[in-house]
């Protein structure tokens, strides 16, 4: 059963929901091309990309905004 | 105690500032009743310590309603006709994430054609959000159901909101007597709100109205469900305890010499008055008729119309129309109760006075129905 109303209690309980499995595309970013401009940073809806641009798959939804950011094309979308 | 002569809709305001709500949030225009303008005075007077806010449309009105009540406090609105229709959406929110507002609605006609007059169909079009729902017969039922509503809707197996549904016109703009009761008595009966299942405090933190995806949006209906059914006994506990304390005492339902009756006439609202006179008139001719009062149509009491009506042939009085069904009391009762013979009779809509004459016709045709059972009373010209 659910709580009444349906209320989450638990702060911070959305990271339980896993939402890198609705992703079909998949950003791959080539570090060697990067120059470290952190438009993936800012532009990630989900907050998906760290101070290293490593990507975090297990949220990242596939939307592609970071590789349409991406000033030198440093990312790819690879079918998952 | 005092008593005073006054309308349903001041009945339902006095009762209102004696629950206390912290937040009343009310569209003040049309199709809006005097309930928000006395409200209103009242929280100007310093006679109600609440929050009255005038929001722009019904929609908000419901919204800000359920905001007040999620924060943690106790919420009141009232409504009619398209209002009620124009807060649609949020009236199921409102079910959904479980506040136990109580609101007012003045029983009006919906459009189209334009119709600002008395029946039941925009609190019918409601019936399925998951509120509590209580026909009034009577200013002093108004003003008792108002303060039992919080009672109710507080409860911890119920945590619904509930409507108190008051004919328009016929409740709300005729007079009475109607007793209120002392502050301290009301507050010994209604202690304040102090909910722990659903409101904002940052001690204590909480998502509301959050999505459910499949894995559990059927819970939560289930749930609803579940408590809605629930709500039965509570409304019962409370009307007794209400009794009890008040000397008046409430049920899911009220029934008027129906013990002998061959033919029960079953309806709901102020309409019941009249039936109550029609049947100590028909019993005058010979004829066993009794009357059932459907109070709280959500929850639907079938086991407890089921308890009345034994072989009685039922005439059933909606003003309401489920186009194509009947009325929607009818139709309940044919899904839900062991019924013999059931006719359905659509009537009072759109303000049009029940007469004496529309009761007479009724009884007829249920002593000698045609090859049907819904039957529209009073139609004009070839129908």
């Amino acid at each position: 059963m659910v709580s009444i109303g349906c209320v989450i209690k638990d702060p911070g309980s959305t990271r339980n929901n896993k939402t890198g499995s609705w992703r079909t595309f998949k950003p791959i970013l080539d570090k060697d091309k990067c120059v470290d401009c952190d438009n993936c940073i800012l532009f990630c809806p989900e907050g998906c990309v760290d101070k290293e641009h490593d990507i975090d798959y297990d949220y990242c939804k596939g939307c592609g905004i970071c590789k349409v950011e991406c000033p030198v094309k440093a990312i790819e979308m690879i079918r998952e | 105690m005092r008593k005073d002569i006054m309308t349903a809709n001041r009945a339902v305001a006095e009762a209102v500032k004696l629950a206390k709500p912290q937040v009343v949030p009310v569209y003040p225009i049309t199709p809006q009743t005097t309930i928000s303008e006395y409200l209103a005075q009242f929280v100007a007077d310093g006679d109600l310590d609440a929050e009255y806010i005038r929001v722009e449309s019904e929609h908000s009105a419901m919204s800000a309603t359920l905001g007040a009540s999620q924060a943690g406090v106790r919420a009141f609105t009232a409504t009619s006709s398209q209002g009620l229709l124009y807060m649609h959406e949020v009236v199921y929110a409102a079910a959904g994430m479980r506040a136990p507002i109580v609101m007012a609605d003045a029983n009006r006609a919906i459009s189209s054609p334009l119709n600002i007059w008395n029946d039941q169909q925009d609190s019918i079009v409601e019936r399925d959000a998951g509120w509590i729902q209580i026909y009034v017969e009577s200013a002093q039922e108004a003003f008792d159901s108002i303060i039992m509503g919080y009672k109710i809707a507080e409860n911890e197996n119920v945590l619904l909101p509930l409507m108190v549904c008051l004919d328009g016109f016929i409740l709300t703009h005729t007079v009475e007597p109607v007793e209120i009761p002392e502050e301290s008595e009301v507050d010994e009966f209604l202690p304040p709100y102090a909910p722990d299942h659903a409101f904002l405090d940052p001690a204590t933190p909480m998502s509301l109205g959050t999505l459910a995806d499949p894995a559990y949006y059927t819970e939560a209906r289930f749930d609803m469900n579940k408590a809605l059914m629930d709500s039965a006994s509570v409304i019962e506990e409370v009307g007794a305890e209400f009794g009890e304390k008040f000397g008046r005492k409430y049920g899911l339902i009220e029934t008027y010499k129906c013990e002998d009756a061959d033919i029960i006439l079953v309806a709901m609202g102020s309409l019941c008055g009249t039936l109550r006179a029609m049947v100590d008139q028909f019993r005058e001719n010979g004829d066993k008729v009794g009357m059932l009062r459907v109070r709280s149509y959500r929850p639907f009491p079938y086991e407890e119309i089921n308890e009345v009506i034994g072989d009685a042939k039922l005439a059933v009085l909606d003003k309401n129309v489920l186009f194509g069904i009947g009325g929607s009391l009818y139709a309940d009762i044919k899904a839900k109760c062991d019924t013999n013979e059931i006719y359905s009779f659509v009537l009072g809509l759109g303000g049009r006075d029940i007469t004496p004459e529309y009761i007479e016709e009724v009884l007829e045709i249920t002593k000698n129905p045609q090859d049907k059972e819904v039957y529209w009373i009073g139609l004009k010209g070839d129908a």
